[in-house]
């Protein structure tokens, strides 16, 4: 079947079978590779994704529920090659290690800001409580939300820069 | 030190965010599942339902006839090839398709290679396998029995399940102390199997070049270098012939440390389709089927005096090894490192034995964070100390604090010949005091249980053996543990650190180019991090045991001090004096006494490449490269506290407070090690409360998802309240310890032993992990149950 999604603001039509999941049709037809496959079972959140602006598992989503609806990517995070204070807010606390349910982490993050602009440390827990971590037992993933929420204003760096005592212990 | 200060010294050590992370926040991270080449084909395997069967017949017909399918691969057509069976990391061999029986649920049967991953699936429906069920060896305590059904009678005149027996330790003395002991406590424990499950599962992408003869294989490995090996005598391929890259790694934990069917069969796969394969497990065959870690049944003795002297431990192991003896381990140490169960005490004598046997279960038995079975040692030692403390009424704290190890006994053999390299234990102890406020908690716990409040309050002190290690005593299949560096200085004074470690989260392209600039006095980003290739890295072990910081770190450090020394030499004819009349501070040599007269490393990097007339027998450029074969290992410690309320009514365990003081000696960069610290906690959490793959009678494996292997999320997690002594490391040229595991290793008995502080009312002394709210209640109601097996 054709299928038209919009992905991180642009139009892509392509053919799939009924049964894809939209995670391969990201990773594998529009190479969107950030968007990663982790359990198969909606536990882990490494592919979660925004759909029509909330934040889906994209591995219990086929591709075919997807058309004529938008979808945002961790490739749609960066705006004219800045990065969201999402984005900084990770690199600043190392919120992230291995990297693999990063992308995850950060469209759920930037969702709950966009919603609780100022949320506290137990919102930012709840909100991400559907996603799996294996690296940072979550302490830092929670100060990079904190970290994003008192910097709203975009920077534009990304890593391998001193850090701060604050950010970061 | 400020934030201020630390911003105005970015060369060398100190906080400094990753340079990894440039890519992973903007999704452009390359794990194997991101490779993708022209013409590339799609693995599947099809696993046994069964846990033990005859396998009778494999009909692939069906298969064959789907349109999208190009080969399908069976342990027959493995047979034809000599490749049915391949070694393992522990001198046994494990079946890469089975050919004669199946031995775990989940084990490889066939492997379909199709145009796309989805028609590889459907592909596996279409094979036919028929099967004769046999009896499955699932409680390991009846393993040995006479009765028992032989799994590997594949190896001719097995009789039993037996693997091995080995022993540490001066049986007779600690006989001797324990009969004349005036206390001595007894408790049997299990350390249930678990599994590391890194997020991202295990893959391959084989790319076989018939023209070329080269074999290119992306994969999910810890340890690149050691993998090309075993390829080179598995397939029998040249080992110059292939190249073994490890792109980006979603975490590792051991879990990525060998090497499985699904690998051996994308290889195959290639070669018989002359196409690039990839082949990714989904996460039930990844739970199932790859290394699990534990699974230790324990039998722990301690002996003390009535005052409360500790005198000596004595353990009983059966160690489950599963269906084929996977375990990584040291060849002499088919126990790793266990024998460091004399913990962080000044013992008398201690002894253990222990028994490896197979079960109808996934092989393994190494992996997950434990430092080479560490993990099963502190929590021995650490429950035992807590029972004796029970048994003879006194604080926990002040009974590890009598008789912890200390400074001034340092360096110490322990009774089971390690010897720790450096200490200050009781410091460790009483800063993780302070941070929790002991006494005050020890307050508000007897408070509570007035009114029938269950607060627990656990400990746990932990000595880590990592860096593995001096190549007399440590091999991998005859591959000596130690790794190499290169180090190259271009002209303008940028370098290139090639390295045999391979980073799966660890942040290794930062602290490596941290070590380069503190060595060199160079700006860590003007060093670039070259791991996960075995056609550009030297050769070396590779990524696990805590071993990339103490092994890979020094020969970093090693061949930085290499390159300064032949900078002097530059230096020298570029000054026109001589080398010994040079002095160096941080990125420059100058000369003794006119501080003035001096030249950059920058400066002698390009002189190195000049016309610069240099000293006979000095060879231009600037670049050198070392093997470092540690002397020893190194010992980092730690003292945990955390602080746990337990509901009567469920059994619901939910941890309040986490205290962890870490020395891991010198800290190359504190913002890595204490996330290192972080995700290790977070594991011990798991593993203590959540965590644990049971089997059912005919051995089903019943963690087989993340619906039934449940993992710590950010509500089971505290915020974790960190502090840290430092005590450097003696013989590691940076002073540095290993620390990736010390958390996942020293957290689970604090786990435990807070909610047996908390249970201590009821009189329970002892549950096994994972304390689950069924099977605290359970303990609460004197039924605890066996967590290895079925809730019966």
């Amino acid at each position: 079947m054709q299928i038209t999604v919009t992905v991180n603001g642009q139009e892509h039509t392509g053919e799939v079978e009924p049964r894809l999941l939209l995670v391969h049709f990201l990773r594998d037809q529009l190479s969107l590779t950030g968007t990663h496959w982790g359990c198969d079972t909606s536990n882990c959140g490494a592919c979660v994704v925004w759909l029509d602006g909330t934040p889906v598992k994209s591995c219990t989503v086929l591709a075919a529920m997807a058309d004529g609806r938008a979808v945002r990517t961790v490739e749609g995070l960066e705006r004219d090659g800045e990065l969201d204070p999402v984005q900084q807010g990770f690199v600043n606390c190392h919120g992230l290690q291995c990297g693999f349910c990063t992308p995850g982490m950060m469209l759920t993050s930037r969702w709950l800001l966009d919603h609780v602009p100022d949320p506290s440390e137990a919102q930012i827990r709840e909100a991400i409580s559907g996603q799996i971590c294996r690296c940072t037992g979550y302490e830092n993933i929670v100060r990079a939300v904190r970290w994003a929420a008192e910097h709203p204003g975009t920077l534009v760096s990304g890593g391998g820069q001193p850090a701060t005592e604050e950010a970061t212990a | 030190m400020t934030a201020t200060e630390e911003r105005a010294n970015p060369i060398g050590f100190g906080r400094m965010t990753r340079k990894e992370d440039a890519r992973f926040v903007r999704g452009r991270g390359n794990y194997v599942d991101d490779v993708r080449l022209p013409g590339m084909l799609y693995g599947a395997v099809l696993r046994s339902p069964y846990a033990h069967a005859r396998v009778v017949s494999v009909d692939t017909s069906g298969a064959e006839a789907h349109p999208k399918v190009r080969a399908v691969v069976t342990g027959e057509t493995l047979a034809g090839l000599n490749l049915a069976w391949m070694p393992t990391l522990s001198n046994d061999v494990q079946a890469v398709l089975a050919t004669d029986k199946v031995r775990f649920q989940g084990q490889e049967v066939a492997f379909v290679v199709a145009e796309d991953r989805y028609a590889a699936r459907d592909a596996l429906e279409l094979i036919d396998v028929e099967y004769e069920p046999l009896p499955p060896v699932v409680d390991a305590r009846a393993a040995l029995d006479p009765d028992a059904p032989v799994i590997r009678d594949d190896v001719e005149g097995r009789t039993d399940n037996h693997i091995f027996d080995w022993e540490s330790g001066d049986r007779a003395s600690t006989d001797e102390v324990f009969a004349g002991a005036d206390v001595v406590v007894s408790q049997d424990m299990l350390y249930p199997r678990v599994h590391p499950a890194p997020l991202e599962t295990c893959g391959a992408v084989a790319d076989f070049d018939k023209v070329t003869g080269k074999l290119t294989i992306w994969t999910t490995t810890q340890a690149p270098h050691a993998h090309r090996t075993l390829y080179a005598l598995v397939a029998g391929l040249p080992e110059h012939k292939i190249r073994v890259i490890s792109p980006d790694i979603g975490g590792g934990f051991g879990n990525k440390v060998g090497i499985y069917p699904g690998y051996v069969c994308a290889i195959v796969g290639s070669i018989l389709t002359g196409k690039p394969v990839k082949w990714v497990e989904d996460r039930s065959e990844n739970l199932m089927s790859t290394s699990f870690a534990r699974d230790y049944h324990m039998h722990g003795e301690i002996a003390a005096t009535r005052e409360g002297k500790i005198l000596a431990v004595r353990v009983k192991v059966i160690a489950d090894h599963g269906a084929f003896n996977g375990t990584a381990q040291p060849t002499k140490f088919p126990a790793g490192f266990f024998h460091v169960f004399t913990g962080s005490y000044d013992l008398a004598a201690a002894h253990c034995e222990v028994t490896g046997v197979y079960t109808n279960k996934a092989p393994g038995g190494v992996a997950y964070a434990c430092s080479f079975r560490v993990t099963e040692a502190v929590y021995l030692v650490e429950r035992m100390v807590d029972l004796l403390a029970a048994e003879l009424g006194v604080d926990a704290g002040d009974l590890r604090l009598a008789n912890l190890l200390r400074p001034e006994q340092f360096p110490y053999t322990c009774a089971t010949g390690w010897e720790y390299d450096s200490g200050d234990y009781p410091r460790a102890l009483r800063v993780a005091m302070d941070i929790a406020g002991y006494t005050e908690l020890r307050r508000e716990q007897a408070a509570k249980r007035e009114h029938g409040e269950l607060m627990g309050i656990g400990i746990s002190f932990f000595t880590e053996a990592v860096g593995a290690g001096p190549r007399k005593h440590m091999d991998i299949l005859g591959l000596g543990m130690a790794d190499g560096a290169e180090l190259r200085v271009h002209p303008t004074g940028k370098a290139v650190l090639r390295i045999s470690v391979q980073t799966q989260g660890q942040g290794h392209e930062t602290t490596f180019a941290q070590i380069v600039a503190e060595e060199l006095g160079i700006p860590p980003e003007d060093v670039e991090v070259v791991h996960g290739d075995t056609d550009q890295t030297p050769f070396g072990l590779g990524t696990y045991g805590s071993r990339s910081t103490p092994v890979s770190g020094a020969a970093a450090s090693i061949v930085s001090r290499k390159v300064r020394e032949r900078a002097r030499i530059v230096a020298s004819a570029m000054l026109e004096v001589a080398p010994e009349d040079l002095e160096w501070e941080k990125g420059r040599w100058f000369v003794a006494g006119d501080p003035g007269q001096g030249r950059t490393i920058n400066e002698i990097a390009l002189a190195a490449h000049s016309s610069l007339e240099l000293p006979e027998g000095v060879e231009g450029h600037l670049d050198a490269t070392c093997v470092y074969n540690p002397p020893n290992l190194t010992f980092p410690f730690g003292a945990y506290i955390c602080v746990v309320d337990v509901d009567p009514g469920t059994g619901q365990v939910k941890v309040r407070r986490f205290v962890a003081v870490d020395d891991c000696g010198v800290r190359i960069n504190p913002m890595i090690v204490e996330g290192q610290v972080h995700g290790g906690l977070a594991d011990g959490v798991g593993m203590a409360l959540m965590q644990g793959i049971a089997f059912d009678t005919d051995g089903n494996c019943l963690g087989a998802s993340f619906m039934d292997y449940l993992l710590p999320t950010s509500l089971e997690c505290p915020s974790w309240e960190l502090g840290e002594t430092v005590t450097p490391s003696p013989h590691h040229p940076l002073g540095a310890k290993g620390v990736g595991e010390s958390a996942t290793v020293g957290s689970p008995p604090a786990v435990v032993n807070a909610v047996m502080d908390a249970l201590a009312p009821f009189g329970v002394r002892h549950a096994d992990m994972p304390l689950t709210p069924a099977n605290v209640w359970r303990a609460i109601q004197g039924r605890p149950f066996r967590t290895d097996l079925a809730i019966t």
